[in-house]
């Protein structure tokens, strides 16, 4: 199996006082065909790696190519055979979503008609109006059919889903999906863990400018010891001093951790460990205040990894 | 990969998609249009009704009381260019003073005829009712003229203010529009990252640059023709040299104020920054080079430094078409000036332009 992408030992510093190590020393292959995820909290340095990769920036040091190919030698090349979407870009707001797409179809020696492109991110409803007049999703949307208007053989997305609703969301995700189910390598970065898992053959998770893990995401997950996570709080104030392996005794926990008064176990199945944690308490006379049970996401890795919280939400992201 | 709906490009130019694109959102941009077709007109509409020129109607003179006054007055009613009043010394000092009147006169009791102007020399009527009155009164009192003279007033078109005014104006347009056409645009796509999306595409840059110019130049023709024709219609404003070389100046203007709009973008990341900029680059213009008054009104000190600006030489060379029909074989130095601008400015944008 050949690469779409092979880079090595990446660094980037931007200048300033005090200079920024943005990357510092990052190593990726990623494969033909697959869809590979880039994770990490804000300013991990997701947006650096991934322009490097798209030949906008230039590395402090390393190697990349792209397509068996160097940004040096070839750039005409690579780009022909790229489609990007940057993490924000806003399109000419009184221009078409068809004059928009032909504009950017005009840029490429081959690609699609521009209304296939519409096609394939669902806009058709909205080919005719100004760019202006898309909710957030559309606009989200469009930037894939930019992207893939070049019919390119690697397709880069930065934070496609960040900022919208679910609904949009899950449009965006089946719009990815199918570009994967058509064989074509995707290198995508998110904040999110299940779309990773959705999405994403791999995933990368980096975090100050290094790649802490890497695999496939239910790999990544599995390794927490569990694919769900009980939080809890209580009322009683002597529950605090117990230790956590008391807790992890408890059958199907693997893993215990303590924030700000909260219980937050790793289960892999919350259907045997709520009835006996129910049980355990009600034993001992202590009530709970709180309680929620949820999938195991990029939060609990990146805690368990890190033993830092996975930083401020989306809405902080400039 | 082998897909059917894949193509070959069909021949659509990239040039030609972004010089549409940048047309199509200039019309759909109604305040644009204004600011780019109407508000020249306004402006010289109004300003060719303010400043047009008007004969002197009549001067008021203040006569000071006194033995002589009475026959002052009459001689100066007499004539239909004076409105005389008698008053005070004092109360016609006043008037003096304050605009109400042009020229006091007092004739003191003497055995000659002898008279006494207070006048304002600052003042263009002022002065010319002083030598008017004068000549009426020394008539009055039996001076002959030694030569005879006949009056023949002339008030063409080309000397009126008004016609100097619209080269002024076609310059100020050029100037506005190519600094904010592509300063305030530039800017304004690289904040929103539009182009940093181009330079992730194979489009060359080269032709995003061009798009911007040629861009600049569809919109330009227009607005100057636009500009000719309202000031032929209203106000008789006809061009003496060729319309081939106007054209050639406005191409040239428009060119040179692009790569100067060019480079004042070149860096610029905020709105703010690039509006600072542009406006510290077209004030000396605006004020400097001869939009609404001749550069001659600026000491000779200054007027090398003065020349030295774009917009001087453009109207310099766009009045001696218009108003004295010179051709552009005589205008080397000007159209020399001009192109020096463009290509410097160009080649320092280029060299320093900041796509991300
Ligand atoms: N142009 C720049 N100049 C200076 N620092 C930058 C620049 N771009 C990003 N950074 C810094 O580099 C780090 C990584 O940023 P980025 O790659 O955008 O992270 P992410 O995309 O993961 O949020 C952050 O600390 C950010 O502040
Ligand atoms: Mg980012």
């Amino acid at each position: 199996m050949s690469l779409a992408i092979r880079c090595a030992g990446l660094t980037k510093t931007y200048d300033g006082k005090p200079p920024v190590e943005a990357v510092r020393g990052i190593d990726l292959e990623v494969a033909e065909g697959e869809c590979f995820g880039v994770l990490g909290p804000n300013g991990a340095g997701k947006t650096t790696t991934i322009e490097i990769l798209e030949g906008l920036l230039e590395p402090t040091a390393g190697e990349v190519e792209v397509l068996s190919l160097r940004w040096r030698d070839r750039p005409d090349a690579i780009r022909q055979r790229i489609g990007i979407s940057l993490q924000e870009t806003r399109f000419s707001e009184k221009l078409t979503v068809r004059e928009t797409l032909t504009l950017f179809r005009s840029f490429y020696r081959r690609g699609l008609e521009p209304d296939e492109a519409i096609a394939r991110v669902s806009l058709e409803e909205k080919a005719d109006a100004w760019i202006k007049k898309l909710s957030g999703g559309q606009k989200q949307r469009l930037a894939v059919a930019a992207a893939l208007v070049g019919d390119p053989d690697l397709l880069f997305l930065d934070e496609p889903t960040t900022g919208l609703d679910p609904h949009s969301r899950r449009q965006l995700w089946e719009i990815l999906s199918e570009c994967r189910r058509q064989g074509r390598t995707t290198v995508l970065t998110t904040h999110y863990m299940d779309e990773a898992e959705r999405l994403c053959d791999r995933v990368a998770i980096i975090d100050h400018g290094r790649i802490i893990a890497e695999g496939p995401p239910r790999e990544l997950i599995a390794r927490l010891g569990g694919r769900h996570v009980v939080e809890f709080s209580l009322q009683s104030p002597e529950a605090a001093d117990l230790p956590a392996h008391a807790w992890q005794a408890l059958p199907g926990v693997t893993g215990c951790r303590f924030e700000n008064g909260t219980i937050r176990l790793s289960v892999a199945e919350p259907h045997v460990v709520l009835p006996a944690l129910l049980a355990w308490l009600a034993e001992r006379g202590w009530k709970l205040a709180s309680l929620v049970t949820r999938h195991a996401s990029l939060d609990d890795v990146f805690v368990a990894l890190t033993g830092r919280q996975f930083e401020p939400k989306e809405e902080t992201e400039p | 990969m082998s897909n059917p709906s894949v193509r070959p490009s069909r021949g659509y130019h990239p040039l030609a998609g972004l010089v549409a694109a940048r047309l199509r959102e200039f019309l759909r941009e109604p305040e644009a249009i204004f600011w780019v077709y109407v508000f020249p007109l306004l402006l010289m509409v109004a300003l060719g009704v303010a400043f047009r020129n008007r004969p002197v109607e009549v001067f008021r003179v203040v006569v000071c009381a006194g033995p002589q006054a009475e026959s002052v007055q009459r001689v100066l009613d007499a004539d239909a260019r004076f409105r005389a009043s008698v008053r005070g010394e004092d109360e016609g000092r006043l008037a003096l003073r304050t605009g109400r009147a042009d020229l006091v006169v007092a004739a003191p009791a003497d055995l000659k005829p002898r008279y006494e102007y207070l006048f304002d020399p600052t003042r263009t009527e002022s002065v010319l009712a002083r030598n008017t009155a004068d000549d009426v009164l020394q008539r009055a009192a039996g001076r002959r003229d030694a030569a005879s003279v006949d009056d023949r007033p002339v008030n063409e078109p080309g000397g009126r203010y008004i016609d100097f005014l619209v080269p002024g104006l076609l310059g100020m347009g050029l100037m506005g529009g190519g600094l904010w056409g592509v300063g305030y645009a530039i800017v304004d796509m690289r904040i929103r990252k539009l182009l940093k999306r181009y330079v992730a595409t194979p489009m060359p840059r080269s032709y995003f640059l061009a798009s911007v110019i040629l861009s600049r130049l569809v919109f330009t023709i227009p607005e100057a023709v636009l500009v000719l024709a309202c000031a032929r219609i209203f106000f008789g404003v006809t061009n003496h040299g060729s319309y081939l070389a106007v054209l050639l100046l406005i191409v040239l203007g428009s060119f040179t104020f692009a790569g100067i709009g060019l480079l004042v973008a070149s860096r610029a990341r905020t709105i703010e920054a690039v509006s600072g900029l542009m406006n510290a680059v077209m004030l000396p213009m605006y004020i400097g080079s001869g939009i609404f008054f001749s550069t001659e009104r600026f000491p000779e000190a200054i007027q090398p430094a003065l020349v030295l600006l774009p917009l001087t030489p453009l109207l310099s060379a766009m009045r001696s078409v218009m108003l004295e029909g010179m051709g552009l074989a005589s205008l080397v130095p000007e159209l020399a000036m001009l192109a020096a601008w463009a290509v410097v400015t160009f080649a320092l944008a280029l060299r320093w332009f900041r796509w991300t």
